[in-house]
């Protein structure tokens, strides 16, 4: 059954390389994430534990899979609109767009699907090597969708995207062997490389081969996680794909390289090493947060704005982490927050993009006048980002907070909020300009009402944000606190 | 006997990619790395099996004969100048390559390791091949320098794989070498595409995108 979760995405994603025609690419696409879904939903609410040496679900992966695939779902049904308007929809003025526009959307519609596929095989894999096959997929998977406006820029995303993120997953992949070299010193015999079985304490020797595994898994899924110092890539990428791609490079892909991460991180825990592994987390998440705070100030590409958002996000999930205990449980409520949130911002990024053709701020003013829906959005998602209540962000980096200072660790706590507070005094620096003020001239009125499909989606994923932040609905209640003892080792 | 024979082959070999000047000549020494790789897994696993001999001739097929094409492919479409056009000198980049051999045999006789790597020089080899790699990477201009520090990297990487061949499952080796087949692949026709955009396939045009230089300013059409 979880075999076809990667299953229908490869076979939809192979066979739309080879349709000619547009609105059965798009029929697929939606057709797919709904399949992808369905069974999602089905595995999870009737608990089927089906799992091998190679494929298996737990509730840290199921957490993982359904923001996938609600984000996916969403994805799909704004793809309709973003086709439809044709290729020039999303275009900045500066660039020219050569390329005809037929060839290449059944061959974005092939490049997505495979990418939901390789995501989700890495979210269920269970062997550390098939991780590390899935994870090196997904770059190549969603290297062409970035290069999908065929221009300078958007090649230049993508050259840096494919060789850093290359670079990176090689260096994990250094790290798995290492963790080989630890398994087969630790004499446990031919134990193999399955995640979750992996238990090393109490072998002197193998211990610090597993310190080097982690460092070297962090820093290559860190990479592609998007943690700073490795995050070069990330601002490039999320700013020259098309917003629905960058919705789900930020809400998907960095939460997969996430979940690569906390796979070593939980054989650390299982093997005694618990403290190491956190340390780890906690230096690099304070680290991004403060890349993240210094370039956000004086951001004049607003979807760049959000990308090192993104960059403060996964380095708040990694200092809960790397505080454990409760803050654990808040960086993994923080990750469905957070994909929720930004990628609707991503979505309405792309809407502000198709009537004013700038990725400039200064140049988009007056937004609620000439799209209210996505005015109305825009400052919402702004407001639920930066961790204003009601959303369910403020929830979870509050959680993260309050166990920061439940465990005496004041200054973590001070820098924290310190870090949280730049994030949202740069944000708002830019962003009521941009949804009040006087609309320039020459913009065109996107008529009285705008496309439903790219409002659509936007509306529903920002009202389970919001949802979110009034009350946590049983279901994920249960995959969180699972999700927390699987990471946690607490059995 | 042989083996450390061939692991030395390698060692010279990463001098060689740092050393030359010669694009092609390149190639041809990322090809010959790819080969003595694709023997190695034979050699190691002592004993006469279907397993390694499955692996030896994919990766050879692979690395040895596909990737060279590929890259020669590219070379010739993309037009491409045929000096490497490093960053730094040619002598300054051989003493930074004898420099990170002795560091990684330095690391190397630090390291405790299994059973299966003792007496050879794999390990050190390795350590320094994947260094050599991740070097070119960082001090060559064009794209296609890039890509094949990336194989050298991933060839040593490789390497240090080899000696794991009884606990990693065939299915992983195999897993490896197709990503890494299509990552070639797709950098290859990026590398056409950015010789088709910027006329050349320099590195240091891709600066474009950056937070520092202000809009207004920002070049938007280089040539």
């Amino acid at each position: 059954m979880i075999f076809l979760l990667v299953l229908i995405p490869f076979i939809s994603g192979i066979m739309a390389f080879f349709l000619r025609n547009n609105p059965a690419c798009r029929g697929l696409i939606v057709a797919t994430a709904a399949a992808h879904s369905g069974l999602t939903a089905a595995i999870c609410f009737m608990n089927v534990k089906t799992s091998s040496n190679w494929l298996f679900l737990d509730e840290l992966g199921a957490l993982f899979l359904c923001i996938t695939s609600i984000l996916f779902l969403a994805a799909a049904v704004y793809s309709i609109a973003f086709f439809r308007e044709g290729p020039h929809s999303e275009d900045d003025k500066k660039q020219t767009a050569p390329v005809s526009f037929n060839t290449k959307e059944a061959a974005f519609s092939g490049c997505l699907l495979l990418f939901l596929g390789s995501m989700t095989l890495v979210i269920i894999s269970r062997h550390f090597g098939l991780l590390w096959v899935a994870m090196e997929a997904t770059t190549l998977a969603s290297a062409p969708l970035i290069y999908f406006h065929r221009n300078k820029r958007s090649l230049e995303a993508t050259w840096k995207y494919l060789l850093i993120c290359s670079v990176g997953i090689a260096l994990a992949l250094l790290g798995n062997l290492f963790l080989g070299v630890a398994v087969s010193l630790s004499g446990k015999g031919n134990i193999g490389l399955i995640i979750s079985q992996l238990d090393l304490s109490g072998s002197e020797t193998s211990i610090p081969w597993l310190k080097a595994a982690f460092l070297f898994i962090f820093v290559g899924y860190g990479t592609k996680m998007g943690l700073a110092p490795f995050h070069t890539w990330l601002p490039d990428a999320h700013s020259e794909a098309p917003s629905l791609v960058s919705a789900l490079l930020s809400g998907a892909l960095l939460n997969c390289a996430f979940l690569g991460i906390l796979r070593a991180h939980q054989v650390c825990v299982a093997s005694g090493i618990a403290s190491f592994s956190r340390d780890i987390f906690l230096l690099f998440g304070l680290l991004s947060m403060a890349a993240a705070a210094i370039f956000i100030f004086g951001q004049h590409d607003y979807k760049r704005l959000l990308a090192y958002s993104s960059i403060e996000h996964m380095g708040i999930m990694a200092l809960g982490i790397g505080l454990g205990q409760t803050a654990a449980f808040g960086a993994l409520f923080h990750v469905f927050n957070h994909s929720m949130v930004k990628g609707f911002l991503f979505f309405t990024a792309g809407n502000i993009l198709s009537v004013y053709h700038t990725k400039e701020v200064k140049n988009v003013k007056g937004l609620i006048r000439i799209a209210p829906v996505s005015g109305i959005l825009w400052m919402l998602g702004i407001l639920a980002i930066t961790g204003t209540p009601p959303f369910g962000v403020f929830f979870s980096e509050f959680i993260i907070f309050r166990s920061a200072v439940e465990q005496g660790r004041n200054i973590t706590a001070v820098i924290y909020l310190i870090l949280l507070a730049a994030v949202f005094i740069g944000m708002f620096l830019v962003v009521p300009e941009m949804v009040q003020g006087k609309y320039p001239e020459d913009i065109k009125r996107p008529g009285k009402k705008e496309n439903m499909f790219r409002i659509l989606p936007c509306l529903v994923l920002c009202g389970f944000a919001l949802w979110l932040g009034f009350c946590v609905p049983d279901w994920l209640q249960n995959i969180l606190q699972q999700a927390l003892i699987i990471l946690e080792n607490l059995k | 006997m042989l083996i450390n024979i061939l692991i030395t082959f390698l060692l010279i070999t990463n001098i060689g990619a740092v050393a030359s000047s010669r694009l092609t000549y390149c190639i041809k020494i990322v090809a010959a790395q790819g080969v003595v790789i694709g023997i190695l897994p034979c050699l190691i696993y002592g004993e006469f099996a279907l397993l390694p001999i499955v692996i030896a001739i994919f990766t050879i097929t692979v690395k040895g004969v596909i990737f060279p094409l590929l890259l020669g492919w590219s070379l010739k479409t993309a037009q491409v100048a045929r000096e490497v056009e490093p960053l730094v000198s040619y002598p300054f980049s051989i003493i930074t390559a004898v420099l990170i051999f002795i560091l990684s045999f330095w690391l190397g006789s630090r390291l405790s390791l299994p059973a299966s790597f003792c007496g050879y020089l794999l390990v050190p080899v390795a350590f320094s091949t994947i260094m050599t790699g991740l070097f070119l990477i960082v001090s060559r201009v064009k794209a296609l320098t890039q890509v094949l520090g990336y194989l050298i990297m991933e060839n040593g990487i490789y390497a240090f794989g080899v000696a794991l061949l009884r606990e990693q499952p065939l299915l992983v080796e195999l897993g490896v070498l197709l990503d890494m087949f299509v990552a070639v692949f797709v950098m290859g026709i990026a590398i056409f595409h950015i010789s088709r955009e910027f006329d050349h396939i320099d590195t240091h045009v891709l600066d474009n995108l950056s937070d520092r230089i202000p809009a207004d300013i920002r070049p938007t059409e280089e040539t």
